[in-house]
């Protein structure tokens, strides 16, 4: 994957959001999973927004999930990801149900379908910054 | 039923590209519309008590919006406030101008939104790179957006609007022929109306089909196009008194849906806020779509018609293609669709475009349209969206007898 990234929008991470970004850089998935209601949650929250609770602990899970959707973006949606076009821009639901925004890499536009299973693929875009991406399982 | 509340003047601006339109404060668009409306209407500045306007496109103000406008205007005020929802803002100003009059608490409320470029301030800082082209998507610190959004180049309204057409293809079939006429229909009818972008610019299905892909399977011409312009309408209790005679359009139902920010994180992304809006509206009026002698259908993609059409019951789920294929969506047709060229064909002046589909329906129940009035023109649909699908509204109108 891409290396000189640094015109590239960066996640800009928060406190919230550190123990998220912090997993995906020692390539794991941790997702926020309520006490109470044992609802999952993403993106992260101080709250659960099924049952208002903050009870929520960061909970590793798999990352493996099926493609809801997605779309090809044959022009750039920023300018600095012009050398990612087509944009395999996605949405995946991973197996406990909760919607993650994501992009498909290491696929052919023809091998891409809605409800096929994908998994996740780490990419180290920057030294301190993973994203999660995801490629058929 | 409500029954006192009534749309009874409008403005519009013709739509312009950006770098052939006038620059004009905020505030001078406001009053200019508003003078506009008002003459329409007949009413008088001293009858104007209530106001509802957006936040965005204000170069002068951020904070105290209503105040700053109803001061610049000269209007004393019995109800302000500023609406924010986007594509969906005229649909919502005109049910809140409605319910604030229906409980009594004003008469007649101006909803203004313009859309032509401020003039430049000579000592402002140039706008940060990123800031340019994130549309309804926030970049700002600790908006979920920024993380887990922009940095994947999900950003903007294209590819969420393309995303969901891509879903409803694998969920229901996707007939793109049907899709490229909704388009194409609404191509007719601009090229019957002069103040449209695209007047005398007739296309087919086969061009649309043929213009550049965007994000599949979004083709160009099934992509609204930003313009600059404006609109405005007054909302005021059917029985004010007025020297306008154009037949006022009342408002007789209404509803509006909130969803997400992201249809990404809708339970069922196919199954838009417009459902619930439309569902309100229809139930409040004592109406049916079958019912509906137009229906004007915010448009900033075909999809966005599609599934509104099927959300709001025109037809069933999954049938909006037929239901496409089966009329003629023209000012001429058996189900006249988005009778001024909606946005797609019109224009889209940012926040006011959405307003163009009320404004064409209050002048069709007025029969103005000149060559592309409808035959009857009683009763109409609006609709409003925005966001990705995020949020909208609908109103049901009825021409007071």
């Amino acid at each position: 994957m891409s290396t000189n990234v640094t015109d590239k929008p960066l996640p800009r991470v928060t406190p919230k959001t550190r123990p998220f970004w912090d997993a995906l850089k020692a390539h794991r998935i941790d997702i926020q999973r309520c006490e109470d209601c044992h609802a999952w949650v993403f993106f992260p929250r101080l709250h659960c927004p099924k049952c208002f609770s903050k009870n929520l602990t960061w909970t590793t899970v798999s990352g493996d999930g099926e493609l809801l959707t997605y779309t090809l973006s044959r022009v750039p949606t920023l300018p600095e990801l012009a050398d990612e076009v087509p944009q395999m821009l996605a949405v995946v639901k991973l197996d406990e149900g909760v919607h993650v925004n994501t992009t498909l890499v290491r696929l052919a536009e023809n091998q891409i379908r809605v409800g096929m299973r994908v998994k996740p693929v780490f990419d180290d875009i920057a030294p301190d910054v993973t994203l999660l991406r995801y490629t058929a399982a | 039923m409500p029954d006192l509340a009534a749309i009874v003047g409008t403005a519009q601006y013709r739509p312009q590209r950006r770098q052939e339109a006038p620059a004009m404060f905020a505030l001078d668009q406001v009053a200019d519309l508003a003078g506009l409306a008002m003459a329409d209407a007949g009413l008088a500045p001293s009858q104007i008590d209530g106001l509802a306007v957006t936040s965005v496109g204000f170069g002068e103000v951020r904070m105290f919006v209503p105040a700053m406008v109803g001061e610049y205007l000269g209007l004393k005020l019995n109800y302000g406030e500023v609406v924010d929802l986007g594509g969906a803002c005229a649909v919502g100003m005109a049910w809140r101008a409605a319910a604030a009059i229906e409980l009594g608490l004003c008469n007649a409320v101006l909803c203004v939104i313009q859309a032509r470029p401020n003039p430049t301030d000579p000592q402002a800082p140039p706008p940060s790179p990123l800031a340019r082209r994130l549309g309804a998507t926030s970049a700002f610190y600790g908006a979920p957006e920024a993380e887990f959004d922009v940095p994947y180049g999900h950003v903007a309204q294209n590819t969420g609007y393309a995303m969901i057409a891509q879903r409803y293809a694998a969920v229901h079939g996707y007939d793109s022929r049907a899709l490229a006429k909704i388009a194409a229909d609404q191509r007719t009818n601009a090229c019957a109306n002069p103040e449209a972008m695209f007047h005398g610019q007739p296309i087919t299905v086969d061009d649309v089909l043929a213009s550049r892909m965007i994000a599949d399977p979004l083709h160009l011409l099934e992509i609204v196009m930003p313009v600059t312009g404006g609109a405005a309408f007054i909302v005021a209790r059917k029985d004010i008194e007025r020297t306008g005679r154009h037949r006022p359009a009342l408002i007789r139902g209404f509803g509006e849906y909130i969803q997400c920010k992201s249809p990404s994180y809708a339970d069922d992304m196919l199954l838009t806020p417009i459902g619930p809006a439309s569902r309100r509206a229809f139930s409040m009026a004592g109406r049916t779509p079958a019912d509906m002698d137009m229906a004007q259908v915010y448009d900033c993609y075909t999809i966005t018609v599609m599934l509104t059409l099927e959300d709001a019951g025109f037809c069933e789920k999954g049938q909006g293609a037929r239901f496409v294929r089966e009329h003629d969506l023209t000012y001429k047709g058996d189900f006249p669709l988005n009778t001024h060229g909606g946005q797609l064909s019109f224009g889209q002046a940012g926040m006011a475009g959405g307003m163009s589909q009320l404004v064409e329906a209050v002048r069709q129940i007025q029969g103005r349209c000149g060559e592309r009035q409808v035959k009857r023109h009683d009763l109409a649909y609006v609709s409003g969206t925005g966001g990705v699908m995020s949020e909208q509204g609908a109103l049901v109108l009825e021409g007071m007898a």
